[in-house]
């Protein structure tokens, strides 16, 4: 329960900034802020929880984005139904990936290798492909009503995006208590002792990556509607795949804030950067790469870790003494 | 009906690009085969050694391939010091946190030499970039002709390394058991960087190799490396033969598919082979068992 009134006060803070800040800028800033920390979640659930390292994260995101434009462009669907069936596809993709490469029993560098080639192929198919608008892309006729999922306001984009980072936070506090969530962590720590235990570590994996699939299809859909342009290099680029585990890592991977801290650090540095040295190519991800070697040398268990170890650290030092909590659980 | 001469041509044409992708394979397997994480800054490595090289002949007039004999020791060196000081001590000895740290470093020195030289497309002209060999029913470059013959020089360089010296020794004993091996007192820390350090040169040597005919660009090196981490994955992690032969048969495969359907579906061709073999045979068809 407290977990959950946590994950309410966090979205309350988020929700009350328009009311307070009228700036585009900051708007937009925050938008693709959570709009990259609902990717992060989605890639977290596989790799934080699971500990399946994707490297290819752009396969679903791409994947949700050319759904839902496709779907408005070539066949005049409902862009809110094209939402849906992004998501739909984006999870459908995580089941064929996740059910080939976990069929095999790829791990580690393995599986790691396997997701970006499939993010590779599709980023080559969509860029030759007459459907997806090939090298050109493909541009959603602008259409600024509620029933064509496009706002007037950024402040509504905004909150739209907040209620599915809302979701993905409170999907992953569901995961931490759920039986299915206690199998995906027991597979993360030591897969053989998990299946000796009698857990399905197929099932449990293929599940993880449908559901992480389709959160960060979520955030793929999303882009769409907000740029309303969508083309090979962005949908299936390797800078989303990067972006959706570069957050989670530095956030804190297998929690439930990790997403949502590290988007918020990533990129203020990202932009604070531009702010310092102007707009050039390169520097934020010149940045994040530094940062994620200093985060895992320095915190291997992100920001939001380094933080209960601090605070517990703290608690020890000032309370009587109490015996670890966590650590017992863990161990 | 096509001639079968058009065919050979195309086929060794191949068989000169398998070669350098042999050498940047072979850097790969080399480092899977004892670290056993695949290197994903390997394709940042080869851009970084790419520019090196155009540098070097821009700046100081070397000629790449003198310019080889001065980057292999001077990667070697940095390819030690990544390993030692930045990936063995961050990593904390999981392999997960050793795959992070080397796509770290792959969009750190990517992204640096983008922000340093930008995106432009540099090539450098030598007298001899446009020679080619006449053999009656086919021209072939004279640099692509170089480097096919240099890679086996550095193949067998490396295989003499492995199989004579005392490094070479602990290198193999440690890939064969890493804790036995320290526990004959050998220093594993010192071996890994020693190991990604010959790695990281192979890719300059390559550089050298590819740099008369090819050009440096902060992303020039991503194209090769998506290719050698098929090579290796045809050849078997950590094999080196698998590497050199594995080389050679992509190579031909992507110039035929890329004769026969075109240059991005010759690509896409490539990783279909790689997904595949991952899926089927992840030994490699090789198959030097893990």
């Amino acid at each position: 329960m407290k977990a959950l009134l946590l994950i309410a006060i966090a979205v309350a803070v988020f929700a009350a900034v328009p009311l307070v800040v009228h700036s585009n800028v900051v708007l937009n800033f925050l938008v693709v802020t959570l709009m990259i920390a609902l990717a992060g979640q989605g890639w977290n659930i596989l790799g934080g929880y699971g500990g399946q390292y994707s490297f290819g994260h752009a396969a679903f995101f791409g994947t949700g984005a050319y759904v839902t434009a496709i779907l408005q462009v070539e066949y005049g669907v409902n862009a809110w139904i094209g939402f849906a069936a992004g998501i739909v596809a984006g999870a459908a993709v995580g089941a064929i990936i996740g059910g080939l490469a976990f069929r095999a029993g790829l791990r580690s560098s393995y599986f790691a290798l396997v997701t970006l080639a499939f993010a590779e192929v599709l980023r080559i198919l969509a860029s030759v492909a007459p459907i997806t608008g090939a090298g050109v892309g493909l541009l959603v006729k602008l259409d600024l009503r509620a029933q064509s999922f496009q706002f007037q306001s950024r402040a509504i984009f905004y909150y739209v995006i907040l209620a599915l980072v809302a979701v993905s936070l409170v999907i992953a506090q569901l995961l931490e208590r759920s039986r299915f969530g206690t199998w995906l962590i027991a597979v993360r720590e030591n897969e053989d002792a998990a299946m000796a235990l009698g857990v399905d570590a197929f099932a449990v994996k293929l599940g993880a990556m449908v559901l992480s699939a389709a959160v960060t299809a979520a955030a793929g859909c999303f882009y769409v509607q907000y740029f309303l342009f969508i083309d090979s290099g962005i949908a299936y680029g390797t800078w989303i795949s990067i972006e959706a585990l570069l957050t989670p890592i530095i956030g804190g991977v297998g929690t439930v804030f990790g997403a949502l801290v590290g988007a918020l650090v990533v990129k203020s540095l990202g932009e604070g950067a531009k702010l310092v040295t102007g707009d050039v190519p390169g520097l934020d991800l010149m940045i994040y790469g530094a940062v994620l070697i200093v985060v895992i040398r320095f915190a291997p268990r992100g920001l939001v870790g380094a933080f209960t170890d601090a605070r517990e650290r703290l608690a020890r030092r000032f309370a009587a003494p109490r015996p670890p909590v966590r650590e017992a659980v863990r161990g | 009906m096509l001639s079968p001469l058009i065919l050979i041509s195309v086929v060794l044409n191949g068989l000169l690009t398998g070669a350098v992708y042999a050498l940047v394979a072979l850097g790969l397997t080399l480092i899977y085969g004892v670290l056993h994480i695949i290197n994903f800054a390997h394709g940042a490595l080869l851009s970084a050694a790419l520019f090196a090289a155009f540098f070097a002949y821009q700046k100081l007039g070397l000629d790449p391939y003198v310019a080889a004999f001065l980057l292999a020791p001077a990667f070697f060196a940095f390819g030690y010091a990544l390993q030692r000081f930045i990936i063995g001590p961050a990593s904390h000895g999981d392999d997960r946190n050793m795959l992070l740290i080397t796509l770290g470093l792959a969009v750190f020195i990517e992204n640096a030499l983008l922000y340093a030289f930008h995106a432009d497309t540099r090539t450098i002209d030598l007298a001899y970039g446009f020679k080619s060999i006449d053999f009656g029913f086919t021209f072939l470059a004279v640099p692509r002709v170089i480097s096919f013959a240099a890679v086996f020089f550095v193949a067998l360089a490396l295989w003499l390394i492995m199989a004579l010296t005392d490094t070479g020794k602990a290198i193999r004993a440690v890939a064969k058991e890493k804790l036995g091996a320290e526990l004959a007192g050998i220093d594993v820390a010192h071996i890994y960087a020693m190991t990604f350090g010959l790695g990281t040169a192979c890719v300059a040597v390559a550089a050298c190799l590819l740099i008369p005919t090819y050009y440096a660009n902060p992303r020039a090196g991503n194209a090769f490396v998506l290719v050698a981490f098929t090579v290796v994955v045809l050849g078997g992690m950590g094999s080196v033969p698998g590497a050199l032969i594995g080389g050679l048969v992509i190579g031909v495969v992507e110039s035929l598919a890329g004769f026969y359907f075109g240059e991005s579906l010759g690509q896409v061709g490539i990783f279909l082979i790689f997904i595949v073999v991952l899926l089927l045979r992840p030994r490699g068809l090789f198959g030097a068992s893990a």
